[in-house]
Order: C-alpha cells, then sequence, then structure tokens
C-alpha cells in the first residue's frame, strides 16, 4: 500500500510540474465547453432573411413583421424579383428566402414558399422549421383563417420535450463530458506509461519488486481522480454559465462517469503496450479514440442519418452509451433503471478491456 | 550464494546476433567487468541477467536462481543501473530516492550507511531537480537508488560513459567500498583503462567474449614484443610501420603508436633502419609492457 500511495505522489508531481500537462488536464474542459457553448453553435440567432412579397396586403406585412421581431431572424432587404433573390444567395446576404404569391391573403389554399440556403443540410433544416413555426403560429394567419371563416386550417401543436428552448449546450454538454474524460484518462494514461518506457525508468521498476498491477493502478489513478475534478468543473460551467439543468441525480453521474473512466484508462492502458515513443500514443489516441468519439457518439452528427454500418460500428464506442446515459440523467432527470441497459455495457467493457491490457502488459522489456 | 553463473547464453536480434555463446562464472564478492566498445553485447547481457529479456539458448542464475523461473525472487535481490540515466528528471534528488527506497519496501534511513559515502557528495544538491544535475551527480544519483535496499548483487551498465576523467576515478573508488562490504559487482566499460579497477575482466566484442581472467594475467598473455613508436607525424608514421613487413599490428594509442612484432622479426634495430631509409626523423622507440587495451586489439585480430 505505501508503494502505491508513493507512485500516486510521484506521479502527481509529474502532472503538476508539467505546465503542458497541466494546461491540458485543467483548461482543456473550460475551453471546450467555451468553445461549444458560444462559438460553435448550431443555434438559429439572427439569420438575414429577404421576402419577396408579391401580394403586398395586411397578413404578408403582418407575417414578414413576426418574422423579423423574432430573434431568430433579422430581414435583410426585400427583394422584387426571383433574379434579385438568387443574386442576394450568391452574395451570401441572406440565409433565407420567403415568398408570398399574388393575392395571398384572399387565395383559397394560401401558399408561402421558402427558399433555403442548403450548403450546411443541418443548419438549413432547422432554418426552415424556425420560419415554419413561426408562420403558422402567426396570429396573422389565425386572425385571418376565422375572419374569412374559412375551414379551420388543421395545424399541429408541437411540445418540445426536455429542452423547450432547443439549446444546442444540452447536446454538447454531455458529449463534451464524454470527449474529455476519453482525452484525461485514455490520452494522459497512455502518454504517462510509454514515457516511462521511453526514458528507461521502467526498465528500473520492472527491476523491483513492484508489481505490474500497482504499476497500472498507480498510473491511473491521478487521471480518474482529475477527470472527477473536471466533470464537477463541466457541471458547474454548465449550470452556471450555460444554463444547462442538471434533472437527475448528480452522484449517478458521477457513478457513471467514474465506470466511464475506467473504460478510458484501460484504453490508454492498451494503447500504451501497442505504442512506442509518446509521439505515436499521442496520435494513436488521437486518432483512434478522440475521431470515433466526436464522430460516431451523436455529439456532432445525428447517428439516425448515417449509413447503416457505422451505425453498428458506433456500438463499440463507450463514448455513445456514456453519453446516452449521461443525457438521460442530467437532461431528462432518469434514474438508474433507465440506463440500467448503458451502465452494464460500459461495466462489461471496463471489465474486458482490463483483463485484455493487463494479459499484454509486458513484465519484460520486449 | 550472491554469484552470477552465465551458461552458453546466445541472443539473437533479427539477423544481428548480440550474444554468442557466452560463458561467465562470478564469484561472490567479486567486481566483475565486462569490457567492450559499443555495441559489444554488454547491454543485451546485463537484461538478461537482471530478467528484462528472455536468452535465446543457454542458462543463467543470479544469486543461485533461475533469471527465468526466478524472476520475482531475483528482482527482489538485485540492484540495476541502466546504461542510460534512468532516475526521473522531473523530481528531486531526495524525491527520486525516496521514491526507490519505497518501491524497494525500504527506507532512505534503514541503509544510510551503505549510501552514506556516496549521498553526502550529492546532499548539496538534495533540494535540485534530478534532470539539472551534471553527469557525475547523475551518476551518484542513480548508484544510491541502485543501492537503497541493499542488493545482493549490483549491475551497473556503462555507469562511467559520458562522465569526468575525475569522477570517474571517485565513481571507481565508491565501487571498491561497496565490494568491501561484501556486495558483488557487475559493472560493464567501454574504457579499457578502467579494466584495472575489477578483480576479473572479460573482453568483449562483438557479442562474443575474447577472453576471461584477471587484468594481470590477460596483460601477461600478451605474447610479442610491445613498442612504443613516436614521431612528429603520427599518421604517416602510422602507415610506414603498416607497411613494415615484421609488423604484426601497429594501432595508434594516444601520443604514440604501438608495435607488435611478428616471430621472428623481433630485432628492433631493424625497424629504426627501415624508418630511417623511408625519411621518417625524430623518431623515439621504446619497449612498453602491453595495456588492456593492446590485448584486447590483439585477441579481436586473432579472431578474425
Amino acid at each position: 500500500m505505501k508503494q502505491f500511495l508513493s507512485f500516486v505522489r510521484k506521479e502527481f508531481y509529474h502532472i503538476f510540474r508539467d505546465v503542458r500537462t497541466m494546461m491540458i488536464l485543467l483548461v482543456m474542459p473550460v475551453i471546450l465547453i467555451i468553445l461549444f457553448g458560444f462559438a460553435i453553435t448550431t443555434e438559429v440567432t439572427s439569420v438575414p432573411f429577404t421576402v419577396f412579397d408579391q401580394s403586398r396586403d395586411d397578413v404578408t406585412e403582418k407575417i414578414t413583421e413576426q418574422l423579423n421581431a423574432s430573434e431568430y431572424f433579422d430581414l435583410y432587404d426585400t427583394a422584387g424579383s426571383y433574379e434579385e433573390i438568387r443574386l442576394l444567395f450568391r452574395k451570401e446576404k441572406i440565409k433565407i428566402a420567403i415568398i408570398y404569391p399574388p393575392q395571398f391573403a384572399s387565395a383559397y389554399e394560401p401558399v408561402i414558399q421558402i427558399l433555403v440556403d442548403a450548403t450546411d443540410p443541418n443548419q438549413a433544416t432547422s432554418l426552415t422549421q424556425y420560419a415554419t413555426t413561426i408562420i403558422s403560429s402567426s396570429p396573422a394567419i389565425r386572425v385571418e383563417a376565422t375572419s374569412l371563416s374559412r375551414n379551420p386550417v388543421l395545424l399541429p401543436v408541437t411540445y418540445l420535450l426536455y429542452n423547450p428552448l432547443m439549446k444546442g449546450a444540452y447536446n454538447f454538454v454531455p458529449g463534451v463530458m464524454g470527449l474529455i474524460l476519453m482525452l484525461i484518462c485514455a490520452l494522459m494514461t497512455s502518454v504517462g506509461i510509454v514515457r516511462e518506457k521511453e526514458t528507461g525508468t521502467m526498465e528500473v521498476l520492472l527491476v523491483s519488486p513492484l508489481k505490474p498491477i500497482y504499476i497500472i493502478l498507480a498510473k491511473g489513478a491521478p487521471y480518474l481522480l482529475l477527470s472527477m475534478v473536471n466533470i464537477a468543473s463541466i457541471l458547474l460551467l454548465s449550470y452556471y454559465v450555460l444554463d444547462v439543468p442538471i434533472e437527475g441525480s448528480v452522484t449517478l453521474l458521477f457513478m457513471l462517469s467514474i465506470i466511464y473512466s475506467i473504460v478510458s484508462l484501460s484504453l490508454g492502458l492498451l494503447i500504451s503496450t501497442v505504442a512506442d515513443s509518446q509521439q505515436s500514443a499521442m496520435l494513436i489516441s488521437g486518432m483512434a479514440l478522440m475521431l470515433p468519439v466526436m464522430l460516431l457518439s451523436d455529439m456532432l452528427f445525428p447517428m439516425e442519418s448515417m449509413p447503416y454500418i457505422l451505425q453498428l460500428l458506433s456500438n463499440i464506442i463507450p463514448a455513445k452509451w456514456y453519453i446516452m446515459a449521461v443525457k438521460d440523467v442530467m437532461i431528462k432527470g432518469l434514474g438508474t433503471v433507465a440506463i440500467m441497459k448503458e451502465l452494464i455495457i460500459l461495466t462489461v467493457m471496463a471489465i474486458v478491456l482490463i483483463a485484455i491490457s493487463l494479459k499484454r502488459f509486458k513484465i519484460r522489456l520486449e | 550464494m550472491n554469484n552470477v553463473s552465465i551458461q552458453h547464453i546466445n541472443k539473437q536480434y533479427g539477423e544481428v546476433i548480440a550474444l554468442k555463446d557466452i560463458t561467465i562464472e562470478i564469484k561472490p564478492g567479486e567486481l566483475f567487468g565486462l569490457i567492450g566498445p559499443d555495441g559489444a553485447g554488454k547491454t543485451t547481457l546485463f537484461r538478461i541477467l537482471t530478467t528484462l529479456i528472455l536468452a535465446d539458448s543457454g542458462t543463467a542464475t543470479v544469486c543461485g536462481l533461475d533469471v527465468v523461473q526466478g524472476m520475482k525472487e531475483i528482482r527482489k535481490r538485485v540492484g540495476y543501473m541502466p546504461g542510460r540515466f534512468s532516475m526521473y528528471q522531473d523530481l528531486t534528488v531526495e524525491e527520486n530516492l525516496n521514491f526507490f527506497a519505497t518501491v524497494f519496501n525500504t527506507t532512505v534511513e534503514e541503509n544510510y550507511d551503505l549510501i552514506k559515502d556516496i549521498y553526502v557528495q550529492i546532499e548539496p544538491f538534495k533540494k535540485r531537480r534530478a534532470g539539472k544535475l551534471s553527469g557525475g551527480m547523475k551518476q551518484k544519483l542513480a548508484l544510491c537508488c541502485a543501492l537503497i535496499h541493499k542488493p545482493d548483487i549490483l549491475f551497473l551498465d556503462e555507469p562511467t560513459t559520458g562522465v569526468d576523467p575525475v569522477s570517474r576515478v571517485e565513481f571507481w573508488d565508491m565501487l571498491d567500498k561497496l565490494k568491501a562490504q561484501g556486495i558483488t559487482i557487475m559493472v560493464s566499460t567501454p574504457y579499457m583503462d578502467e579494466a584495472s579497477r575489477c578483480d576479473w575482466i572479460a573482453l568483449m566484442k562483438d557479442g562474443q567474449c575474447l577472453t576471461i581472467n584477471t587484468p594481470d594475467q590477460i596483460r601477461k598473455s600478451f605474447d610479442k614484443k610491445l613498442y612504443a613508436v613516436r614521431s612528429e607525424n603520427m599518421y604517416q608514421l602510422l602507415q610506414g610501420l603498416r607497411q613494415y613487413p615484421g609488423t604484426y599490428s601497429c594501432y595508434t594509442f594516444g601520443d604514440s603508436n604501438h608495435l607488435a612484432l611478428k616471430k621472428g622479426w623481433e630485432d628492433i634495430s631493424k625497424v629504426k633502419d627501415y624508418l630511417k631509409e623511408k625519411g621518417y626523423t625524430d623518431v623515439t622507440i621504446e619497449p612498453i609492457e602491453a595495456t588492456i587495451e593492446d590485448c584486447f586489439m590483439n585477441l579481436g585480430k586473432e579472431d578474425q
């Protein structure tokens, strides 16, 4: 036990004496949260739009006003023809254009055309949704509909569950948690172990009574502890700065994070048995862990729209299960029972990975 | 039984033969030197003995324990100092020492008398990071760490490489003191002049043992007449001497050329005449005793 504690203390010396490591460990989560929170946002705000109003009646003007008044859209300019709209699109002055047909107000079945710049399909979809919601909920349409005593228009009423404001933060905070834990636990552990190999200290450690399992545990323990600190800081930041609520139990969140961290630690351990230099350890961690976490975990791109083969592949990515469970607990406020499946999958992954890496850990140099 | 016994050890890395049929016996309490240039296989042999790698064939015992079966026990009982400086550079002298003490289940205080002589020399720098120490200081720290658990056998892989001449002498003095305490020491060095500090030495070249004996015996076994030849233009002199038909071998050692003569050509006056004929001036020739390096070169030549 004394050996183990002394080893852990030594690991903390390494961490605290290397400015670069410290930066990665403590500043990175803050930067990621702020970056995702404010800079990289898929939310719709003040999107410039134009209208081509061929009707010019009360109703169309009211709808345009409604759009302009919302925080999502800003009227750039009105257009006089389709040609003009195309020009505005090409100059990238606008992202969306609303076109009213002539005699809109008096038409039996009035139709509004929406043109949208679909170079970014995700954004195009959400722009159309926002615009449609505003237009269809416009009192102008309802008033007109009743005053002309037409057949009442069938309007679906949508309630957004769990995230009524459709905030991106609800999606990426769990994502960033999955990313950070993977980064710290896997990358730092693998680099830490490979560094001992590179500097030759592993040689001395091996020729000592120290049990290999102690070396492994002592390498992982500090990072497990630090990742808990990071989870706490991410949760605090997202709660107080980004206004993301924590509906479920914080204890459960931490328990989940610990299991996921252990999975990441053993992945790092596995990498360290393959990599022979710190650079290659970093590269492997970056390519084999970071990319899949970003791409296949539902964090940036919705899994449902991916090819079936990639959806299958995503099942072996621990981050996917972790992020799903975090969303359930944090955003939906669900309990242990609801995330049992994810908990079991992550635990099995942890056990399998630890077994493999313990088996692969070399007690000799070659 | 703190002896080392190596029997017919072979080791190959792909096509490269690192060790070829090595057999060495080291008696308890002996200071044994492995002498040879880089690439001779010294480090490989150390790693096999410290259970870090496995030999392809042959057996070895350390403290009477087989290096394969007795791995765990051997790792408790030996001290190992690798060729590269293998302390934690970002930890201070004191932290390194304390860490390695706990790793070996002991404390600095417990075996302080063993490392005291060495430690007092680095104690003024105990708050300094190991990476910021000078070469000699680094080696002293590494030696302290290898000694902290009072090992039965000490394996030192090139402890004096990259260390200044004064520190090297100091280092060997320390090894003498440790030997006096009954610790068996196996040390490797590429410096031939350090061979005389050992009880027994093995001269190694290209994975083979050229000879194993005491330094004195090895020097005495040099069976040719040897002369130190000096002149103003040493390089041309070397070329000239090598062309002389009676020359067995001629190598430059520091400020002189060491000339070994073939059997039946021992008459040195003929060499003088030959050099005069060739136009060399200011040539001084004196008979000398063979050094370990002469023996090494000689044995290496015979081997080929």
